[in-house]
């Protein structure tokens, strides 16, 4: 089943996938019954916030071929960094593009979300914990990258830059989650294309890594990294970062 | 003491500042220009204490069998209220798994569980002329460890909500800690921590050794 979380006149939702004009997932079924068109809607990240922040871990350098681009070798440990909740936006939404930034790229990515509490979890027994994914668009802004606890919030968790959605999409849905393709299309021009199949620490082995050292809670997000072809993205661009079975994320650049 | 359930939990996001104190900058200088860093930081360095980490006053805190001794980090919280001004203050012990290098986020030693204690309550914006009078001290089994100024912070308080205020908003509920000094005492399984100041409600923590599960 595909979830989403919507505002539709006035009130927010709940509501899941459903077919519209022919296509399936162009519209929403609400909890109240209601069908709505995708475009009717405001899109909420589809996960709800939690009285406890979520815990947003994200991938750098997962993918080989990325590791590549940036001109580093492939990492020995992951390398992750940690977002806050209020960097979040859904579906549809506007990500801001600081005035005079000469490099501020999009990151497709498969975003796992946490099913149920996991401390020392084996990697065998790493699938049992997922609860979920969801898209991420987990932009950058390459210009503020400094030396210090690398890439640094300012380049990684600013306000709108973590576009999620549009659903989450039940683990059981998923049968292989490390053999899905994904793509990232500007103004509809294909940039960036790979397979969840290539990333470098796969979904066991990070639940695995992280819950030896931090108790994953349910809610939780691991964004996994992206592949190759990351490209510069202006006000006015429409970026769409999508995965298959999983769901097509559009975000629209904005200036400041 | 009374029990834990009526003390101050944070609600929002947990931010730590790195280099915030001027010893602990001019303890780094000299590394500054060297690789990786390369330069000194322009923003203010932050990383994020998630909320796995928080621990109550009055809780013990599990250090890892892997780790012999932790690093100490007390420090003071300013807690964000409803128009993005400062709505409390809150003492914390930002504890860490001590590292060297400052060049890759610390996500493994700073977000291990039970990591970040959380003074028993909020002291009201209010009451506080400025944060630049604080003053706080740090004892370990009963013995004074070390004392801290602030009035010797690079970016006082309100700068640095300023600086920070430059690449995000900070959301009602969050928390945003002034930093730590230079000196940060050690501490290992079984001993107890207090970190006090004027003012304030003491917070004390015990560190517990991890038993094999």
């Amino acid at each position: 089943m595909k979830h989403a979380r919507v505002i539709y006149e006035g009130r927010e939702h709940t509501g899941i996938a459903h077919e519209f004009g022919g296509l399936p997932h162009a519209a929403v079924r609400l909890d109240d019954g209601r069908i709505v068109p995708q475009e009717q809607l405001t899109w909420l990240p589809p996960l709800a916030p939690t009285a406890r922040p979520r815990t947003i871990l994200a991938l750098g350098l997962n993918y080989a071929d990325h590791a590549k681009e940036l001109e580093f070798k492939a990492p020995e440990e992951p390398l992750v960094f940690v977002k806050g909740q209020s960097t979040l936006i859904g579906h549809r939404q506007h990500t801001h593009r600081p005035t005079g930034v000469q490099f501020m790229h999009y990151e497709c990515e498969l975003a796992i979300v946490i099913g149920k509490t996991a401390k020392n979890v084996k990697r065998g027994d790493a699938y049992d914990f997922i609860g979920g994914y969801t898209v991420a668009n987990d932009y950058a802004i390459r210009d503020y990258l400094e030396n210090w606890y690398r890439p640094n919030l300012r380049v990684k968790n600013r306000d709108t830059c973590t576009p999620l959605g549009p659903w989450f999409v039940d683990a059981a849905d998923v049968p292989d989650p490390m053999a899905l393709a994904l793509k990232t299309t500007v103004n509809g021009t294909v940039t960036q294309q790979g397979s969840t199949r290539d990333m470098i620490f796969d979904a066991p082995f990070l639940i695995e890594y992280f819950s030896g050292f931090m108790t994953l809670s349910p809610g939780d997000l691991i964004l996994t990294g992206t592949p190759d072809g990351v490209v510069d993205c202006k006000p006015g661009d429409v970026v769409v970062t999508e995965i298959e079975r999983i769901g097509t994320l559009v975000n629209t650049i904005a200036g400041t | 003491m009374s029990s834990t359930a009526a003390h101050y939990l944070p609600v929002g996001t947990v931010y730590g500042t790195l280099l915030n104190f001027r010893a602990e900058v001019e303890a780094l200088a000299p590394r500054m220009t060297q690789p990786p860093y390369k330069a000194a930081p322009k923003a203010p360095v932050l990383y994020v204490k998630t909320a796995n980490t928080w621990s109550p006053h009055g809780s013990a805190i599990t250090v890892p069998a892997s780790v012999p001794e932790v690093e100490i980090g007390a420090s003071i919280g300013m807690v964000i209220g409803a128009e993005g001004d400062v709505e409390g203050f809150v003492l914390m012990n930002d504890l860490s798994i001590p590292h060297a290098s400052f060049f890759r986020p610390p996500v493994k030693f700073k977000c291990v569980d039970g990591f970040l204690g959380i003074g028993p309550a909020l002291r009201d914006a209010q009451e506080v002329a400025d944060p630049a009078n604080f003053r706080v001290e740090v004892r370990i089994n009963g013995a004074l460890k070390q004392s801290i100024d602030f009035s010797q912070l690079v970016r006082p308080a309100q700068q640095l909500l300023a600086d920070v205020g430059e690449f995000m908003t900070l959301a009602h509920g969050d928390v945003l800690l002034l930093g730590c000094d230079a000196g940060r005492p050690l501490a290992r399984a079984g001993d107890r921590i207090e970190i006090s100041s004027p003012g304030f409600e003491t917070l004390t923590n015990t560190l517990v050794q991890e038993t094999a599960a």
